[in-house]
């Protein structure tokens, strides 16, 4: 699915990961841990295609394709979607007609017709269940007054509808009480298949006790330097990162 | 940043479509403008005594009157000696029928995507088609007499109607009203005339197509549409010139009047030369649009997609003379490159229990300024008066300008009056999300432009939103990449 190889991106003069390296099969759960600035974020968004981050050296394969010719659209037409730490506000656009351009500019690029909209908002009732979202939240312009879980619910309910290979889920849980974060992880497992690979990005352990992960990774100065079960998760939260930045020190 | 420059380039960068010329004989007025300019206007269209000194009138007070400096906007001086002043068809005939249109304006009319064609009438919209100082040919009139409904060109109104036509011009906008004002007042050459008799409600909506052709010419044209008691119009305005290097002046003065239970609809799709990428060339278009409930219950409604223009200046305004009236106020204005806009209205509350909205969605893309004025006054006599403005900027990039001046003078402390304003812009941010859906750069802006105007544009009879949305998409293609 998704293979990472000596990756190295800079932001300006600031190098963020350095000579990272993963390999994500079909339908494996990753997640990613560490603490704050280690490159997580940039990880996420480098995948997803954001411009300021600059690919110094290394190669993304995606499904046998070079991720990195590619623009950020063509990539979540491909099949990348990210679900963000801050979703924006579009103000005047509703989530219905936002979530009907995306469907069908996808549809475009595999070589399929626009949804007619019997079939659409049949897709977007079922997927809408998945995250517990009533139909009044599409009409509503794009998480313009939503609470913070209702806008990861949003990202939740998007990616749903997108059915995308890999999902890139940067900090999810991060603001979310635990009714929301349930519903989130829900959401989620729901959409696990052997087609589909996740990378999920946290600080915490407890989503990963919603949605189980296949590998755990620590993140650290711009790469992994540690990987494990997902007992990993566990030792992390009790003991912190001290025994991890020890363990690696000398590394870097 | 550098980025965000590019993108910006990629979408603001399209050419104007509308920017080719005609080639009919014309014949013009001299360069300049003296009481003979306005004279001959006059004879040429054979006009009464009395038009003759109601121009001359306007034209000694223009001569007294200095060009107004306070608004938003800047332009080197105009010469008003280098504009000529009329311009038209040269062979002359009587026009009977769509037939007897000179082949050359109905292709351009064509090539405009307005095609004087019959399958156009069959659409249900009337036209009266303007190409620089003169009216081609009204369409429909024919089904509209039988209803009593006049529609016209004011030339013809002013030969064929002449009680109406003096009794209303200028009723609204007087002469001295303001420098442009005046200006058209003496030497405006054509434009349409509506009456829409007692109790009847338009079938169809009526539309003028203004086109400017000539070099070096200004377009004057005039408009008044007055809608009798318990009538309904809804009428439709749009505009496009060639591409010139020069700056051509558009000098309009439009008027309305509407009696007891009278509503007139009046929409603009304004596409005017805008100049190039760098701002050279372009239309000055310098408008006074104002409108008189001058009945109670009585309506009038403002809707305007100002897309082109070098620069636009206007405020379509409303009187609400009439008890009860209401009176709205829709505007999509988008600025690109080196446009500047400076727009908004007037809402003056003279009735009791009189009513205004004002929906202002400024669009700024380039290194454009786009400024919303606007004036409400409650008046002592405006018993529970009502307004409510809502005055909203996008900003594409960041070397482009969004200004609002709201002005309120209240005298009546019965009267309520509500002003929300919102700022927002389409950044990086934004535009990255709706990359990360699989959306294009374009894309995403032409959706978020559409909602952002949903407000306005659902306003427009139908067939103009579309070409409204095209239109706001064109002129912001390029603006981001």
């Amino acid at each position: 699915m998704l293979s990472i190889k000596n990756l190295t991106v800079a932001i300006g003069e600031k190098k963020i990961l350095s000579d990272f390296n993963l390999e994500i099969k079909d339908g494996e759960i990753h997640a990613i841990m560490g603490p704050n600035g280690t490159g997580k974020s940039t990880l996420a968004s480098t995948l997803a295609g954001k411009e300021e981050y600059e690919v110094l050296s290394g190669e993304v394969i995606f499904n046998g394709k070079n991720l990195l010719e590619m623009g950020a659209d063509e990539r979540a037409r491909e099949g990348v979607f990210l679900a963000f730490q801050y979703p924006v506000e579009i103000p005047g656009v509703s989530t219905t007609n936002f979530m009907k351009a995306a469907v069908n500019a996808k549809r475009k690029h595999h070589g399929l017709d626009p949804m007619d909209a019997k079939d659409f908002l049949k897709l977007m009732k079922e997927k809408l269940a998945l995250v517990e979202m009533n139909k009044e939240f599409t009409s509503r312009s794009i998480n313009e007054g939503f609470s913070g879980g209702e806008k990861k619910r949003n990202e939740i309910f998007q990616m749903a509808m997108l059915e995308p290979a890999l999902c890139l889920l940067d900090e999810t849980d991060s603001g979310l009480d635990i009714d929301a974060l349930r519903i989130v992880a829900n959401g989620v497992n729901q959409l696990k298949s052997k087609n589909r690979s996740f990378l999920i990005i946290t600080h915490y352990q407890r989503l990963l006790n919603y949605i189980v992960p296949d590998f755990v990774h620590v993140m650290y100065g711009g790469r992994i330097v540690k990987s494990g079960g997902k007992e990993l998760a566990l030792k992390l939260e009790e003991q912190g990162y001290d025994w991890i930045k020890e363990e690696v020190g000398e590394l870097i | 940043m550098a980025e965000n420059d590019k993108i910006i380039d990629e979408v603001v960068g399209n050419d104007y479509k509308y920017g080719f010329t005609t080639n009919i004989e014309q014949e013009f007025a001299a360069v300049g403008l003296s009481e003979d300019t306005v004279r001959f206007i006059s004879a040429k269209k054979n006009e009464p005594e009395w038009m003759l000194e109601w121009r001359l009138k306007a034209y000694k007070a223009w001569l007294k009157m200095e060009q107004p400096k306070w608004q938003n906007v800047h332009f080197p001086n105009i010469d008003f000696q280098s504009i000529i002043y009329y311009a038209a068809q040269k062979k002359k005939k009587v026009i009977n029928s769509l037939d007897d249109v000179d082949p050359e304006i109905r292709s351009t009319y064509d090539k405009l995507g307005i095609p004087i064609q019959e399958q156009k009438l069959l659409a249900g919209v009337a036209v009266d088609y303007v190409m620089d100082s003169e009216s081609v040919i009204t369409t429909f009139r024919e089904s509209l007499k039988e209803k009593g409904i006049i529609f016209c060109s004011i030339s013809e109104a002013i030969r064929e109607h002449p009680e109406l036509v003096k009794q209303y011009l200028g009723s609204v906008v007087p002469q001295r009203d303001n420098y442009y004002a005046a200006l058209n007042s003496a030497v405006f050459s054509d434009g349409s005339f509506v009456f829409i008799p007692k109790g009847v409600r338009c079938p169809m909506e009526l539309s003028t197509y203004f086109r400017i052709n000539a070099e070096n010419t200004g377009q004057f044209e005039r408009t008044l549409i007055i809608a009798e008691e318990g009538s309904y119009v809804s009428y439709l305005e749009g505009c496009t010139a060639p591409m010139r290097d020069e700056n051509q002046l558009h000098a309009a003065v439009v008027e309305l009047i509407t009696m007891d239970n009278a509503e007139i609809k009046y929409s603009t799709v304004q596409n005017w030369y805008p100049g190039d990428k760098e701002g050279k060339g372009g239309i000055y278009n310098f408008v006074t649009k104002r409108g008189m409930c001058k009945g109670k219950n009585s309506k009038i409604s403002w809707t305007q997609v100002e897309t082109g223009s070098a620069i636009t200046w206007k405020y379509p305004s409303c009187i609400l003379k009439g008890d009860n009236s209401i009176g709205e106020f829709y505007s999509v204005a988008v600025t690109n490159n080196y446009q500047q806009a400076d727009t908004g209205t007037k809402m003056i509350h003279i009735g009791k229990n009189t009513r205004s909205r004002i929906v202002s969605k400024g669009i700024s893309a380039g290194k454009s300024q786009n400024s919303y004025r606007g004036q409400v006054q409650v008046h002592k006599t405006a018993d529970n008066a009502y307004n409510f403005s809502q005055c909203d900027s996008l900003l594409i990039g960041d070397k482009c300008g969004a200004h609002t001046f709201p002005y309120l003078e209240i005298k009546n402390m019965t009267g309520k009056v509500e002003h929300e304003a919102t700022t927002s812009k389409i950044g990086e941010d934004l535009l990255f999300y709706c990359n990360q859906r699989g959306l294009t750069n374009e894309e995403a802006v032409s959706m978020i432009i559409n909602g952002y105007c949903k407000e306005v544009f659902k306003q427009l009879p139908m067939e103009f939103m579309v070409e409204a949305q095209k239109l706001l998409s064109i002129s912001l293609e390029g603006s981001v990449g």
